[in-house]
């Protein structure tokens, strides 16, 4: 019996059509950023191997460092507005009642825009002559605000467009985790005297948790790969002050042709986004666990 | 001394009611006496659960006034009641520890440290917690959870009642004793008047001194579980008590007995007489399971029967008498069933006579 344990091994094509697909779509692009990562490539015909020092000068190299430092500040930002804002407000939601749906409705538009669309509206909206909020601003406010000059200003946009295009999906999945938490939590709460506060502390804020993870992570890996949005409204200037990494590393490959160093800046964007997503991962089972015995 | 008086009270949930049918309560008066042992049984949606939130304040009732000894507590929110509520699901806060828990309410009222260290101590040695005190109590099993529930509402010295929806339904059968024991226990050593909601009989019997029978948003009968076996006060109370519940069979009222069908059962004296002021309406005999008699053939009622089940300890038949189910308890079935025909007999001590669905010709129970 034991002979014919390998005896037939044909079943091994079942996998041949997924196998090739990885490769082709994945795999052989991925061996090849891997080999042009370890040299300097002028053209098609004429490249020569350099080995490590396209990593050592990706991570000395201001246009690498740069891009990265704005991207975790860009990163941070976001998340530190739209997580609280967020929560804030799937609490103030109806939790029944005729004004559920138009509310729905309304929070989930912004999901609904396609990116670049969003940059768009944003371009024109946050203009200082003919935009309204960036001429409210200019003329009513009296802020000296103009995003493609000024890199505060554009910093500001940038964060604010983020914050109206995504705290809905962070509202709407801690309003559907809200919605989970049966009555009685709230009623025992009372009878315990628990002021407000110590029922979002303690009620609300803890059966959030799986929800919460799952929200910031995909806002990390939505707001880490931004592209479309600032491209659209500040092409990531005034200067390089709003370009982030996926842009930075679009003008290395292809706007500059330097395909070693964009390789190099690429694997090592790709090692930081598996770090912070396996952290996540550790994260987000422990908490499967935790919730699982209850 | 009543502690809980209900003045009048009566709920609806659209918040106008007009007729009966728009009450999920209907209005009543009713008291729940300091320190009493009550369960409050009916089937699901009869209002239990209604009346329970009135108590503890999470509901504010329609109409009616709620009192507290003298005091009127209707307007008064649940957390300055002096009362605890333990749910049908665990209700706890999963950050924190056990001590946490239990120090919660306390915690909230800004009690001083050292009393609340020292109530905590004292209620989790009463409840068996003192093990798991440091514990996170999001790990713990369904009866530990439960009886952290029900410490919490311990904790507090001005609790003087403590409400239960339910709190056994998500415990295992067998920890079910264990924990209903405890809670007698809690009683026993405290006296706080404790009302106890549940739609399971055996619970509610073995618990409580008294059980207020509920259905369709009213209280039916008040009673000590032997008050509501023997003597239902109404049709619903004899149907819902008892496993299986009381038989009843359609009867019309002639002088001082009651005639099924050809044959004659004679009434006691109040029994008639109380049929006689009744006057007209749909009269109706009831007799526990356990009380009919087999007799001999020839003798009696005969009725058909249509099944037998043993039971192991009796056997449980299943009878037609003119139309109406009978279920008969008796040891040896076999020996007096004769084609199918089982001749019976109801002691009159036993009978109840049932006008409208309400027990007549009884003077001694009076609901409270």
């Amino acid at each position: 019996m034991n002979n014919n344990r390998f005896a037939d091994n044909r079943a091994w094509f079942l996998v041949l059509p997924a196998t090739l697909l990885v490769a082709f779509s994945s795999l052989i692009p991925f061996i090849a950023v891997v080999n042009y990562s370890l040299q300097i490539v002028f053209n098609m015909n004429t490249h020569s191997f350099v080995g490590w020092s396209t990593f050592h000068d990706a991570l000395t190299n201001e246009e690498f460092r740069g891009a990265l430092g704005r991207q975790v500040l860009f990163t941070a930002i976001v998340l530190a507005i739209e997580v609280p804002l967020g929560i804030g407000v799937a609490l103030t939601m109806p939790r029944s009642g005729r004004a559920v749906g138009p509310i729905m409705v309304v929070l989930a538009l912004p999901l609904l825009v396609p990116w670049n669309v969003v940059g768009l509206i944003w371009q024109i909206f946050a203009r200082g002559d003919i935009g309204l909020f960036g001429a409210f601003v200019n003329n009513v406010l009296h802020i000296n605000y103009n995003y493609a000059t000024g890199s505060v200003s554009a910093w500001f946009t940038v964060v604010l467009m983020s914050v109206w295009h995504w705290t809905s999906l962070i509202a709407l999945l801690c309003y559907a985790g809200l919605c989970a938490i049966p009555g009685a939590f709230y009623q025992a709460a009372r009878i315990d005297g628990a002021s407000r506060w110590a029922v979002f502390r303690f009620i609300e804020l803890p059966k959030l948790r799986g929800v919460l993870t799952i929200a910031i992570l995909l806002r990390f890996v939505y707001s880490f790969k931004v592209y479309a949005e600032p491209l659209t409204v500040t092409g990531g200037g005034p200067g390089s002050s709003t370009t982030f990494m996926t842009e930075m590393l679009t003008n290395t490959a292809i706007g500059q042709f330097a395909y070693g160093k964009a390789a190099a800046y690429g694997l090592l964007y790709f090692l930081i986004i598996l770090l912070i997503s396996y952290v996540f991962y550790i994260v987000l089972t422990r908490v499967g666990t935790s919730e699982g015995d209850q | 001394m009543a502690l809980i008086r209900f003045d009048g009270v009566a709920h609806s949930y659209s918040g106008h009611a007009e007729k009966p049918a728009d009450y999920a309560l209907q209005p009543m008066n009713f008291s729940w006496d300091d320190g009493g042992a009550y369960a409050l049984l009916g089937p699901s949606g009869c209002g239990k659960s209604t009346l329970l939130n009135i108590c503890s304040g999470l509901l504010k009732p329609s109409e009616g006034r709620v009192f507290f000894g003298d005091r009127d507590v209707t307007d008064l929110s649940p957390e300055r009641r002096n009362i605890a509520q333990v749910f049908q699901f665990p209700v706890l806060y999963d950050s924190m520890s056990v001590y946490d828990n239990l120090a919660f309410p306390l915690r909230n009222r800004k009690v001083q440290r050292s009393h609340i260290d020292r109530r905590v101590r004292e209620v989790a040695e009463m409840l068996d917690l003192g093990s798991v005190l440091k514990r996170r109590a999001s790990g713990l099993g369904a009866e530990l959870k439960q009886k952290i529930s029900m410490g919490r509402g311990l904790v507090r010295d001005d609790t003087s009642a403590i409400l239960f929806d339910e709190p056994l339904t998500v415990i295992d059968p067998q920890l079910k004793w264990r924990l209903r024991r405890q809670l007698k226990e809690v009683h026993k050593q405290f006296s706080h008047t404790m009302i106890y909601v549940t739609h399971d009989q055996i619970e509610a019997l073995t618990f409580a001194d008294k059980v207020v029978v509920m259905s369709d948003g009213e209280i039916v009968q008040v009673g000590t579980p032997q008050e509501l076996f023997e003597r239902p006060e109404h049709t619903f109370v004899g149907f819902f008590i008892g496993s299986p519940g009381m038989n009843f069979i359609e009867c019309r009222i002639d002088g001082d007995s009651a005639v099924i069908g050809e044959r004659r059962v004679s009434l006691s004296a109040s029994q008639a007489n109380a049929a006689a002021q009744a006057g007209s309406g749909d009269f109706k005999l009831g007799i526990r399971p356990e009380f009919v008699e087999a007799a001999r053939p020839g003798e009696g009622f005969a009725a058909r029967v249509t099944a037998v089940a043993d039971m192991g300890e009796f056997h449980l038949v299943t009878a037609d008498l003119d139309g109406n189910e009978l279920k008969i308890k008796l040891p040896d079935a076999h020996a007096h069933i004769q084609d199918d025909t089982l001749h019976v007999q109801f002691p009159s001590e036993w009978l109840c006579l049932y006008h409208n669905e309400r027990l007549i010709g009884h003077e001694v129970e009076v609901a409270a």
